[in-house]
């Protein structure tokens, strides 16, 4: 499964964010085309991104877009603009249910056999209403395009008519739900935006606790961020060595035709092994460790 | 590509372009170029500028650019924003002239 740990939103209408995301190097470079972008300028954001998306700089990172609802008079311009220029990941905004997904799929794939793009477009819904997450289960189940899940608490929020804190109780069913539906589909989870960008210990605060409950990762609003959220999404020394401790045992018993193996009398199978080897690939994207130090 | 009206797109800020389109009665593509950088990429500019509008089947048109450092993408993007504008195009764009 592909790391998304950071996904960096990009206003579209934002030039030199548009043209310099790239270098801070997330793992998915989000342009944004709908509330970021006033009513105005959602033409030429909709063609900066456009070519954006179809400029090297932007070939060896992965690239989403949140496009306009399809109900807005924006949505379908947005998905022919972003679809046709080879966008990896479209995110659904405000997905309430699975009928929103099936038609972003359908608009979709109509482009993709216009102008005969082989590739794929992968869909992320973003769930930000209770009725999103009462039908999370359904929607992250609904398509093999949906690579994942993410919540946006802004409008979740507001629509459970309360504000966002520091501490985040009132996100916690919200972030509980989609995390088990997206695990139940095998499909990634992400965090909502932590949008105070001068509250650095809230943010740090806030990415420890979604990382612990398990998400893949975060929205983030400011490349300062990308940063803070890698560092403590990285194993820690004590982790990587476990890790490097399972995939040897598991080489050994590999190699001697064993089914298990112990560590400190404590099995090592199959899952185990799939979580040591993700900790040392992790390891080794977050600068921690060599390609020759397993 | 008909270009009916006056149009503009894009800002003064750094890294951007703003771009004035005007419809002309001459068979022409004029250029007016701003830029501070004009010395080292002002032809460069101009024949992005000039083959852009070709690809957009786009004559009879006056374009003032002042340019803030822009990339060929964000001057690519702006032009053909203020060329849509003033053709009344940009609810319907043919996305295999752009």
């Amino acid at each position: 499964m592909k790391l998304r740990r950071s996904m960096l939103f990009v206003p579209g209408s934002n030039t030199a964010m548009v043209c310099n995301a790239y270098v801070y190097k997330p793992d998915t470079v989000m342009f944004d085309l709908e509330d970021s972008v006033a009513l105005a300028e959602k033409d030429s954001a909709r063609l900066m991104v456009y070519h954006a998306l179809k400029h090297f700089v932007y070939k060896d990172i992965e690239t989403a877009v949140r496009v306009n609802p399809l109900d807005s008079p924006y949505g379908h311009l947005d998905l022919e603009a972003v679809v046709t220029a080879g966008v990896d990941i479209v995110r659904l905004p405000k997905t309430d249910s699975v009928e929103d997904v099936l038609a972003m799929q359908e608009a979709i794939e109509k482009i993709e056999k216009k102008t005969g793009r082989t590739k794929k477009t992968l869909l992320l819904a973003a769930i930000e209403s209770a009725q999103g997450v009462v039908n999370a289960v359904d929607i992250a189940r609904c398509t093999p395009r949906l690579m994942g899940i993410a919540l946006g608490a802004e409008d979740y929020v507001r629509d459970l008519r309360t504000q966002r804190t520091r501490a985040g109780h009132e996100l916690s069913a919200a972030r509980s739900q989609i995390l088990i539906a997206a695990r139940a589909a095998k499909i990634q989870a992400f965090d909502s935006v932590f949008s105070d960008v001068r509250d650095k210990e809230g943010f740090i605060e806030e990415v420890k606790k979604i990382k612990n409950l398990g998400f893949d990762g975060k929205s983030l609003v400011n490349p300062n961020q990308i940063y803070l959220l890698h560092h403590i999404y990285a194993p820690s020394q004590e982790e990587i060595e476990w890790a490097l401790e399972v995939v040897e045992a598991a080489e050994y018993a590999k190699r001697n035709g064993l089914g298990v193996v112990s560590i400190d009398g404590r099995m090592v199978d199959a899952p185990v092994v799939a979580r040591a080897e993700f900790t040392l690939k992790l390891a080794k994207i977050s600068g921690f460790m060599g390609e020759d130090d397993e | 590509m008909k270009v009916v009206n006056s149009a503009h797109a894009g800002t003064l800020e750094s890294s951007d372009a703003y771009i004035q389109i005007n419809p002309i009665n001459e068979d022409i593509v004029e250029i007016e170029l701003e830029s501070s950088v004009e010395e080292l990429y002002g032809e460069m500019i101009e024949e992005l500028i000039r083959e852009t509008l070709k690809q957009m089947e786009v004559s009879h048109v006056h374009v003032k650019i002042q340019d803030k450092g822009a990339l060929d993408l964000v001057l690519k993007a702006r032009l053909q924003a203020a060329v849509l504008r003033a053709c009344q195009l940009s609810r319907n764009p043919d996305w295999s002239l752009l």
